[in-house]
């Protein structure tokens, strides 16, 4: 395994060479617009984490010329993703769409934006008149320096 | 000669290390001040090993001594010195050296800063960080020794990646590694707490300078990393949200959570179990980075050496120190008592919710890392998650973080009104709001709902915390008196949250008026992007030290005024066959230009035409500069007068009565 | 139950040190063809043998076939060459798709290497390639009689890889 050493450190990334392919053919601006978002959205396969925008492989060039193509023929956006994942699956699609399979990953992060609200609120919500402990030598002494500071 | 000193001295600091975990711990259950007071001691004389041992490693890099197996395969002698030093971290092996060295060094550091903290505190923290120091000497002894001979001695190595060799993995890594290990101290400070059972306002008042100087250098080395991306990439991207880049935001978002927490512990007393928690999950998060990059699990563009066995280590290593972090947590946690009550309008009623919203965003960031391992662990299917995702839930959490750091300043402790407190903000507000709509408007001619939003958030948070300083000095006499009367915490939490409305404001505009543009261009042909014109005026050959370098010359224009000559590059660095691109970019506050090259279209004839990448960025300086704000804002209140204080006070108390 | 709410970090550490665990057992970098399972994409590709004819899906159907994916200029399919050689010889039929090649290269290479494809399809800007879903040569599909496919091995056909996932497959198939 070790003779698969490819580079190293946090921050590294492999391949710092991109081909690129300025694409014939104009599309208006608006279509322009959504072939970068839409480039920026698929994953290149054969690469190890990166975009087909952002690659130099050769299948990411392939890629980025069919989704040009579709877009200059008038696919919508839809189409070319479905286009992309009946060829190469869902993986490609750096923003999975919202299925069953990935409710979890869309809603989640609310869900617990809720629990952790309705936590806190409960602890605001309950005044407890715990008995402070004593307070200790080192404590006290601390609290003057604390007020102290205290604008 | 010198390898098998290095090597030695890590099995003596491991040796240390043991004595350093063992001795005080067992000191403290025997309530023996002399075995506890060992582990100062114990923590020098292994930060001297590991200083020595990481030297022989610089040495046999500086000799280029290509019988040791690592200089072999990370370093060259066609190689500058300066690489060939910061080589030493360049890969796996070396970069453990460098965690223990860091992991030592805040051991230290502590050991010397903290003599007057009572001594059962200090001597546990110390055995924690030990403990922590054994397995990763362990790790580095066991799986990944880099000075393991080579043989047969290679006649050259095979040089360092050439995408190290920049001046941003000089200080990048070492900037990284600070933070990342720093929090192992706030872990150490938590074991202590809970062992102990002291949690009160004196432990939050040791802990929070030592985490705030962990966070300091986190943000400093996360704000390199994506400077140096964008430099040496030629992508034009700055933050990918690959998973070692997650790795290292997720210890920062919950490490920022815990600065929060700590405060309100420090001054209230409150949220101590919380803050605990915190204390533990933002170093468990650096390791299980650490497990992240090196195991191999998830694929990265950031691709380091991976090796399964390392993978089971690491999570064996993760088990026992997290494990048995959250484990004496659940045990003595709920036995910490409550001092007082938390209200809703009030100060730490706000920081709960800042609470609230980093860690669930620390969690979002982890569960989408995760996710396409879950999936096929669960045997769901292939999935990916990536920058559209993480982007998109990334500004629905933190926007209403963005909006409470705006009251900040304004609302008290313990009880507060807060309709009274909003008040003073009213006409903020309004400011925000009018200038954050404007804005894209009057610098970019054009309106994006996204940069407005963005930008009305970033002006919120600058006018706030400015009036947060205004409002301190103008209760003095006059402005010396009053800026003199600010403490240096208040100044360092204002310049932090002055630099995440800076870094926001970058975001915004940087992300959604950035213009990309392939190009194929010969020489004396030009693109324009706006009003920049970019005239391409050919490449030249330069040879470098291990380099050969098609340079290509781009003049860049504005409304037909020449402003700079952009001189992007591509490297072909032949030790390695890798084919390297150097962007070049022109910049000022409000804008970056910068160009990257492709490739010659014919393949063979690299003075016919190129294909270019351009790009325009409006503000994007400021996501870097926000960064480097905040790593002031960092060091100003680390470096408060208060916690130097607050150890000449626990000084005069007498060891014994603490640890009673 | 004070005391539960304190576990529930252990917990979450747990669960993650399983996911991990599991996970390393795991290549984050196989992805399934979604193709398998259905029909061979269409396609039209000159043949090197005969100059002039084309090859259809249709031609495939019948019988159960390999289709592989290759080229001149790839080095994995030199590796997996003398088991498709040996494979040839015992008569399983293999259609060679070449992959972004040109014919003169692809000729001395088959020359040179020997040729145990039954037909030679000339794909020369990949279109096919991307139809298929293939990410890189060698990738090999295992057709079914009626032309679905059965099995996609991203990378050199190994010995392992055609006892323990392809032969079964033409057996059955038969």
């Amino acid at each position: 395994m070790r003779t698969l050493i490819l580079a190293a450190l946090l921050f590294v990334f492999a391949g710092g060479a991109f081909a690129l392919t300025p694409q014939e053919g104009a599309l208006d601006p608006e279509q322009e617009a959504r072939y970068r978002t839409l480039i920026h959205e698929l994953r290149c396969l054969v690469c190890q984490n990166q975009t087909i925008a952002d690659s130099n492989a050769d299948l990411a060039a392939d890629l980025r010329r069919e989704v040009h193509t579709h877009i200059a023929a008038g696919a919508t956006d839809d189409e070319v993703r479905r286009y992309v994942t009946d060829r190469y699956g869902e993986f490609v699609l750096y923003k999975p769409p919202m299925t069953a399979r990935t409710a979890v990953l869309w809603i989640g992060p609310f869900l617990l934006v809720a629990l952790g609200v309705l936590i806190a609120l409960r602890m605001l919500r309950r005044p407890r008149a715990v008995a402070t402990p004593a307070p200790t030598a080192d404590t006290e002494r601390l609290r003057r320096l604390l007020d102290e500071e205290e604008r | 000669m010198i390898p098998e000193l290095g090597h030695f001295a890590l099995w003596l600091a491991l040796a240390v290390g043991l004595v350093q975990a063992i001795v005080p711990t067992v000191g403290y259950a025997r309530r023996n001040l002399r075995w506890m007071s060992i582990a100062g001691a114990a923590s020098q004389v292994q930060f001297l090993l590991v200083v020595v041992s990481y030297l022989c490693l610089s040495e046999a890099f500086r000799q280029n001594d290509f019988s040791v197996a690592y200089v072999a395969a990370n370093s060259h002698s066609a190689l500058p010195l300066i690489y060939r030093l910061s080589a030493v971290w360049g890969a796996h092996e070396g970069s453990l050296l460098l965690w223990l060295l860091m992991l030592s060094g805040w051991a230290f550091a502590v050991s010397i800063f903290n003599r007057r903290l009572p001594a059962d505190i200090s001597s546990l923290v110390l055995a924690a960080l030990g403990a922590v120091s054994v397995g990763f000497l362990l790790f580095m002894l066991l799986t990944s020794n880099p000075f393991d001979r080579a043989f047969p001695i290679p006649l050259e190595g095979r040089d360092l990646n050439p995408l190290l060799q920049d001046p941003g993995l000089i200080i990048h890594p070492p900037m990284l590694y600070m933070g990342y290990v720093g929090f192992s101290v706030a872990f150490a400070f938590a074991i202590a707490a809970l062992v102990t059972g002291r949690m009160d306002s004196a432990w939050a008042r040791w802990a929070r300078p030592w985490t705030t100087t962990a966070w300091l250098f986190l943000t400093m080395g996360i704000t390199l990393g994506s400077w140096w991306a964008y430099n040496e990439l030629g992508w034009g991207g700055w933050w990918f949200w690959d998973p070692v880049e997650n790795a290292s935001f997720m210890p920062w978002l919950v490490g920022t959570a815990l600065i929060h927490s700590l405060a309100v512990t420090e001054k209230r007393g409150l949220l101590q179990s919380w803050t605990l928690l915190l204390s533990i999950v933002a170093f468990s998060l650096s390791l299980l980075g650490t497990f992240l990059v090196r195991s191999g699990v998830l694929v990265s563009v950031h691709a380091f050496a991976t090796d399964p066995a390392r993978g089971v280590f690491i999570l064996a290593f993760l088990g026992v120190v997290v494990g048995g972090g959250l484990l004496l947590y659940a045990i003595r946690a709920p036995k910490l008592v409550r001092q007082g009550e938390m209200q809703l309008a009030s100060r730490e009623g706000l920081l709960l919710f800042n609470n609230v919203f980093l860690v669930v965003t620390a969690a979002m960031v982890l569960f989408g890392t995760l996710f396409p391992l879950l999936m096929d662990a669960l045997d769901l299917g292939k999935y990916s998650v990536g920058p559209p995702y993480f982007n998109r839930m990334f500004f629905l959490l933190m926007a209403p973080l963005a909006v409470l750091v705006g009251f900040a300043g304004v609302v008290s402790w313990k009880r507060a009104n807060l309709v009274e407190s909003f008040k003073p903000l009213r006409l903020l507000a309004l400011v925000a709001v009018v200038l954050g709509i404007a804005l894209p408007f009057v610098t970019q001619g054009q309106g994006s709902v996204a940069a407005s939003a963005g930008a009305v958030l970033a002006v919120w948070v600058l006018v706030t915390s400015v009036q947060e300083v205004w409002r301190r000095v103008r209760a003095k006499p006059s402005l010396a008196a009053g800026l003199r009367s600010v403490p240096r915490g208040a100044w360092g939490m204002t310049l932090a949250h002055i630099g995440l409305g800076v870094w926001t404001m970058g975001v915004a505009f940087a992300s959604t008026f950035n213009v990309e543009k392939d190009v194929r261009l010969g020489s004396g042909q030009s693109a324009d992007i706006g009003r920049y014109e970019f005239r391409f005026d050919g490449v030249t050959h330069v040879e470098g030290p291990n380099f050969k370098s098609d340079t290509g010359h781009v003049v860049v224009s504005y409304r037909g005024r020449e402003i700079a000559t952009l001189n992007p590059e591509k490297r072909l660095y032949p030790s390695q066959g890798s084919v390297m691109t150097e962007a070049a970019v022109d910049h000022n506050p409000l804008r970056d230009l910068y160009v990257a090259m492709g490739e010659p279209i014919d393949k063979n004839d690299a003075n016919g035409d190129w294909a270019l990448r351009l790009y325009y960025k409006p503000m994007m300086r400021l996501v870097w500069f926000g960064g480097v704000l905040m790593f002031f804002g960092g060091i100003l209140a680390a470096t408060d007068r208060r916690y130097r204080l607050a150890q000449r006070a626990s000084a005069s108390i007498p060891d014994g009565a603490a640890a009673a | 139950m004070r005391y539960v709410r304190y576990t529930v970090p252990v917990v979450i550490l747990l669960l993650l040190i399983f996911l991990f665990y599991r996970g390393l057992a795991l290549d984050p970098r196989e992805v399934p063809s979604p193709l398998v399972g259905k029909a061979a994409p269409a396609f039209e590709l000159p043949l090197l043998e005969p100059e002039g004819q084309s090859l259809t899906p249709k031609a495939l159907g019948g019988r159960p076939v390999l289709v592989n994916f290759f080229a001149s200029w790839c080095a994995g399919c030199q590796v997996e060459h003398p088991l498709l050689m040996e494979l040839s010889k015992q008569g399983v039929e293999i259609i060679g798709m070449d992959y972004k090649d040109e014919p003169a290269d692809v000729r001395r290479w088959l020359q040179r290497h020997g040729n145990p494809y039954r037909q030679v399809a000339i794909d020369r800007v990949g279109q096919a390639g991307l139809d298929w879903g293939v990410y890189g040569v060698p990738e090999t599909y295992v057709l079914g009689p009626d032309g679905t496919i059965l099995f996609k091995q991203i990378g050199p056909v190994t010995p392992q890889a055609w006892e323990r996932d392809i032969r079964p497959l033409l057996v059955g198939a038969r």
